[in-house]
């Protein structure tokens, strides 16, 4: 087979802490799962994760193809990274999760399990239920992966404050608009 | 003459316990309850920041509001939380631009100080948590908000519990908003369960159906992401 068109995966953990997911990524059995659904290049926003995933390397997979890999701590534009991206994998974080859905990317969210008080699973499979994005944990990010079907996702509409705040008027005695 | 002083104390204790007591039964029964007077415009808001997400949240509401009613705005965050400060004021800028060098003169950003950072040991938080507490007065003595924007992190409790405060002694009335972050699908946040059991908030929103179901006093409007 020849060169393959570019698409990008950008893995996103925040300002957290997620080794567990870094690492998981950065194995031989989530690239190789990668590759096989055509993609090319990863991205990993590692944190404050301490796990550095391996950087500039091109890594062996299926005979003579190659996945690109890269990393980095934090940047001011995770935006440009997601828009970039052909799928993104993220914690649970509220932010990552709705900015990845407003530019209408496909997601998996991995729930972190070490958090203490674990919250963030609520919204992610609330989500993943309303067929949004999926949802894993690193130990099933691989069968996710090669189980994924991105056509069954649906877009999400974003929500709009204009009914709360008409509530909000409403409650303090100024007129309708 | 000490032993009148000590009489008069005697009357006078029950007498103000009781008043407060009153006061404070009324307090609990005009909140939730729209003012009775239309508004005049121009409401001084204390807007209370949290970090990555609920900040988010919190400037989509901002976004919606009707500058010349909701104005001076303040805005509060924790110490350690630069980030949401800057957003906020990356948007109150944005709001001015077309008009020349002007300075931001409707919003003011201050910081307050946590009651305990993630990890802390219980016994300095006893500290801090007195620290915060006290800061959180003092910053609403001193903007008098009459609406408060809140929507989840730790720091809108000592700021919700100093307005309460002010009400029962009559020093200052304030409606409190709480809008509970929509991270929370099934249960209500620590903040959120505390301002909703106590009664605090004057109107109470969730952003699933779910939640409303559990919690009937609270408002269902929509999601704001």
């Amino acid at each position: 087979m020849g060169d393959r068109e570019r698409r990008m995966v950008f893995v996103t953990v925040g300002t957290t802490c997620f080794d567990a997911l870094v690492k998981k990524v950065d194995s031989p059995q989530v690239k190789e799962a990668l590759w096989q659904k055509g993609y090319t290049d990863l991205f990993i926003q590692m944190g404050r994760g301490t796990y550095a995933p391996s950087k500039y390397s091109r890594i062996q997979v299926s005979g003579d193809a190659t996945l690109k890999v890269d990393h980095f701590t934090f940047s001011s534009s995770i935006a440009d990274y997601i828009r970039e991206a052909s799928l993104v994998i993220s914690h649970a974080g509220s932010g990552s999760i709705f900015e990845t859905l407003r530019l209408g990317k496909p997601l998996i969210v991995v729930v972190n399990e070490d958090l203490m008080d674990n919250h963030q699973i609520e919204l992610a499979e609330e989500l993943a239920e309303r067929k949004h994005l999926l949802c894993a944990r690193p130990q099933t990010l691989e069968e996710t992966i090669q189980g994924m079907d991105l056509e069954t996702l649906l877009a999400y509409i974003p929500g709009d404050a204009k009914p709360v705040v008409a509530l909000i008027n409403k409650f303090l005695g100024f007129p309708a608009d | 003459m000490g032993l009148d002083a000590f009489a008069a104390a005697c009357c006078a204790i029950p007498v103000l316990a009781s008043l407060l007591a009153v006061r404070f039964a009324y307090v609990l029964c005009r909140s939730g309850l729209p003012p009775t007077r239309p508004r005049a415009a121009g409401l001084r808001c204390l807007i209370v920041l949290g970090s990555g997400g609920h900040t988010a949240e919190m400037m989509n509401i901002i976004t919606e509001l009707q500058k010349d009613r909701f104005t001076p705005r303040y805005y509060v965050a924790a110490l350690t939380d630069s980030m949401s400060l800057q957003k906020a004021q990356v948007y109150e800028k944005s709001l001015i631009q077309g008009e020349g060098e002007k300075i931001i003169k409707n919003a003011q950003f201050m910081q307050i100080y946590r009651s305990r950072e993630v990890g802390q040991s219980y016994i300095t938080s006893i500290a801090t948590t007195l620290l915060a507490v006290l800061h959180a007065l003092w910053l609403i003595i001193r903007i008098r908000p009459q609406v408060i924007f809140c929507n989840g992190p730790g720091t809108c409790i000592p700021l919700c519990a100093s307005a309460f405060l002010l009400k029962v002694l009559g020093l200052g009335w304030s409606s409190i908003f709480y809008i509970e972050s929509i991270a929370r699908v099934k249960k209500l946040s620590l903040s959120g369960l505390l301002l909703y059991k106590l009664r605090i908030s004057d109107q109470f929103f969730v952003q699933w159906t779910q939640l409303q179901q559990k919690y009937p006093r609270a408002q269902y409007a929509g999601r704001l992401m």
